[in-house]
């Protein structure tokens, strides 16, 4: 296994061979943790599903998975309501099933099929959701942080206890707009939470490579903004804090920044691993993770508390793979967009 | 590392003309370096900058953090201080984030502070689109650009043009937009040695001689005008083909002597319709010639004023091809047997 640079500010956090344990679970929480159990499955196998759709050349739309990372957007969606507000990024179906969107309309939109989540109009990397909360994901890193901040400001306009949310990684915190956006949110005293998923990568390239901490979290305290740090593959500890930091928002205590440290078991698009072709990215290291596994964990703990036995787990599998199956055969058999479309979308019209 | 080209007398592709330019370059002047996103990855610009870092060094070919707008300027500050750096954006969508340097800073700073600042900066802009990409990932945005006094902006579309209009861009001591297209990365030929020309003097060129229609493009649609002549060919339409290759400063001189020998021009762009670069090429042609001189009304092949979609179902269809070109060539031609 690759150690972490000597510098690593996430220390254990960023170190896949700790946090490999069962997570702690209550026997009381169990039914509950049972459907988000159900949730991340759905996601993990949604993802490799569509991984399949591209091998077999039907998914031709850049599809980023985010295998590995399922923790974070459910942990997250937990404490979150259908009126708040959310925004992806180019690595959004955990984000996207997390917070209430069906495997079936996810799949058609990955093949471009009316029946889809943006109307075919989006693909895997445009996706949208409103009745659950869910106001859109783009590709172009960063462009939601602000887009968000807006979310937040129409949220205290409203005068209600929304929050607004974005989902972006690591990488996005090299843009500028993120430092700006984050400033802004505080002096407006907005309800916004930054979700950092840090994987620690940004296509290629090893945050190493790009900035002088691993740790994300630093930049709350330059914009003196509320943040947590935590082990993003613990679905517990991202959800302790998303509580946290969204009830605070929900107070008008103002913005947050919620960093969760995990790691994509794929590469940055497409199935495969992107050994060949990330710089300081070897196979050690997504073996390493795996180990770390977010959905094992909770597994594992739902079973050592005596919650699920491996029959359950199995049948409940079973049971989210025969969903996926079928939202892919009515996805095949869906219809593509009108082409009318393409003119009679590009503005709305009447006023 | 002064090696002639190990690349001489061979057919050598658009990709790897680009990556023959940054060779000669960076190994005969010591001011060029590269920066951008993606440089130490073989995945991001395709076969155009392949190892270079393993050649020049990784001081010399700088892989960035996801920063357009800081590494762009960063790129026209060293401009500033004498050097002729080459900022990489792997997809023009991204370069967006970088205009304020581009537009505002670069494109300026030579006329606003009385000709004493020179910003030999080459901005190098790949247009990377199809494969169901979608609206973000997919963006033509050469017009808008061309829009621009103070920025050159050069198309190559030939294999040659892809190494010797970076060489010339690079030289030039003016900010360059230089864009190269991933549809035209498998062209191939043989490549005659380097010959440095100074980019000013370099301008649009007939690449096919004709005298029934003009055909104007530039980049991609170059090619689809090169294609739709072949077929016209086989009809006995005899059409010109001409390759603007330097959008700004724009020189319509060549394109003017063509439609006046022809009486018509149809332009070809892979951008939008509305206030696009087909557009000025028209206006800047017919607004010269002698009222009469047209035979049949200019047309131009555009995209559709819609973003690019991603379903496969929409995207068919939504690029121009050169059967479109040549359709539009024989309706001209068409017309003009109908009047006569
Ligand atoms: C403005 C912009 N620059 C570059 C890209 C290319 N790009 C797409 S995703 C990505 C990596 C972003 O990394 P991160 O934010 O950490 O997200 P991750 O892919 O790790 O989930 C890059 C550089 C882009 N889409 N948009
Ligand atoms: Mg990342």
């Amino acid at each position: 296994m690759a150690k972490r640079q000597p510098w690593s500010e996430l220390g254990g956090l960023a170190d896949p061979a700790r946090f490999t344990a069962p997570l702690q679970v209550a026997k009381a929480d169990g039914a509950r943790l049972c459907g988000l159990l159900r949730t991340m499955l759905v996601i993990r196998h949604t993802e490799d599903q569509i991984g399949r759709l591209v091998v077999e050349g039907l998914a031709r739309t850049p599809c980023h998975l985010g295998i590995g990372q399922e923790a974070v957007a459910v942990g997250v969606a937990t404490r979150l309501r259908a009126t708040d507000r959310v925004f992806g990024n180019h690595r959004s179906h955990s984000h996207f099933l997390a917070l209430g969107g069906t495997p079936a309309s996810l799949i058609a939109e990955v093949l471009g099929k009316a029946t889809g989540a943006s109307r075919g109009m989006g693909g895997s990397m445009h996706l949208f959701g409103r009745e659950f909360g869910f106001h859109g994901s783009v590709p172009i890193v960063g462009a939601t942080i602000p887009i968000a901040v807006g979310a937040g400001l129409a949220a205290k306009l409203d005068g209600g206890d929304s929050v607004a949310v974005a989902f972006f990684g690591d990488g996005a915190t090299e843009e500028g707009v993120f430092h700006e956006s984050m400033n802004l949110a505080v002096v407006q005293g907005l309800p916004v939470l930054f979700v950092c998923e840090n994987n620690l990568f940004s296509s290629h390239l090893d945050i190493d490579l790009r900035q002088p901490s691993d740790r994300i979290g630093r930049y709350a305290e330059a914009h003196r903004m509320r943040s947590l740090t935590v082990d993003g593959n613990d679905l517990l500890a991202v959800e302790s804090a998303t509580t946290a930091l969204v009830d605070a928002a929900r107070r008008g205590e103002g913005p947050a920044l919620l960093e969760a440290v995990t790691y994509r078991f794929r590469g940055h698009v497409g199935p495969n691993e992107d050994i060949d072709v990330g710089v300081h990215r070897r196979m050690e290291d997504v073996e390493a993770w795996r180990h770390r596994c977010p959905i094992r964990r909770l597994q594992d703990g739902l079973v050592a508390a005596g919650v699920l036995s491996a029959d359950d787990l199995a049948s409940m599998e079973k049971d989210v793979l025969a969903g996926i199956a079928e939202a892919v055969a009515n996805a095949r058999r869906a219809a593509y967009p009108d082409p009318s479309a393409l003119h009679q979308l590009v503005y709305a019209g009447q006023r | 590392m002064n090696k002639p080209s190990a690349t001489a007398g061979r057919e050598i592709s658009y990709g790897e003309a680009i990556r023959e330019g940054f060779i000669h370059l960076l190994s005969r002047h010591r001011e060029v370096f590269t920066i951008g996103q993606g440089l130490w990855s073989p995945w991001y610009v395709g076969n155009s900058m392949t190892d270079l870092d393993k050649l020049f060094g990784k001081e010399r070919v700088i892989d960035t953090p996801v920063s357009e707008l800081a590494c762009t300027g960063a790129a026209v500050g060293a401009a500033l201080c004498g050097y002729r750096p080459v900022v990489i954006h792997p997809r023009m969508d991204f370069m967006v984030l970088a205009a304020d340097q581009i537009v505002n800073q670069a494109a300026k700073w030579h006329h606003m502070l009385g000709g004493q600042a020179t910003v030999p900066v080459t901005v190098r802009a790949i247009i990377n689109r199809g494969g169901e990409q979608g609206a973000q990932h997919s963006q033509a945005l050469h017009g808008w650009f061309a829009h621009i006094p103070g920025l050159r902006v050069v198309m190559p579309a030939s294999v040659a043009d892809a190494r010797d209009l970076l060489i010339a861009s690079v030289l030039c001591d003016d900010p360059v937009m230089y864009i190269d297209d991933r549809w035209l990365y498998e062209r191939r030929a043989v490549l005659p040695p380097v010959v440095e020309r100074p980019l000013a003097t370099e301008g649009p060129r007939v690449l096919r001689p004709g005298k029934d229609i003009t055909l104007v493009g530039a980049s991609y649609s170059t090619w689809l005008c090169e294609q739709a002549a072949e077929m016209l060919a086989a009809e006995d339409i005899d059409a010109e083909v001409i390759d603007v290759r330097v959008l700004n400063p724009f020189e319509p001189a060549a394109i003017l002597a063509s439609v006046s020998r022809t009486g018509r021009l149809c332009v070809v762009d892979g951008g939008w319709r509305n206030a696009g670069w087909a557009a000025e090429v028209i206006a800047s042609v017919t607004e010269a010639l002698d009222a009469g001189a047209l035979k049949a009304a200019p047309r131009r092949i555009t995209l559709p004023d819609a973003p690019a979609p991603t379903s496969k179902a929409l995207e068919q269809g939504y690029y121009p091809e050169a059967r479109h070109v040549a359709e539009a060539a024989r309706a001209m031609l068409a017309s003009r047997r109908i009047a006569s």
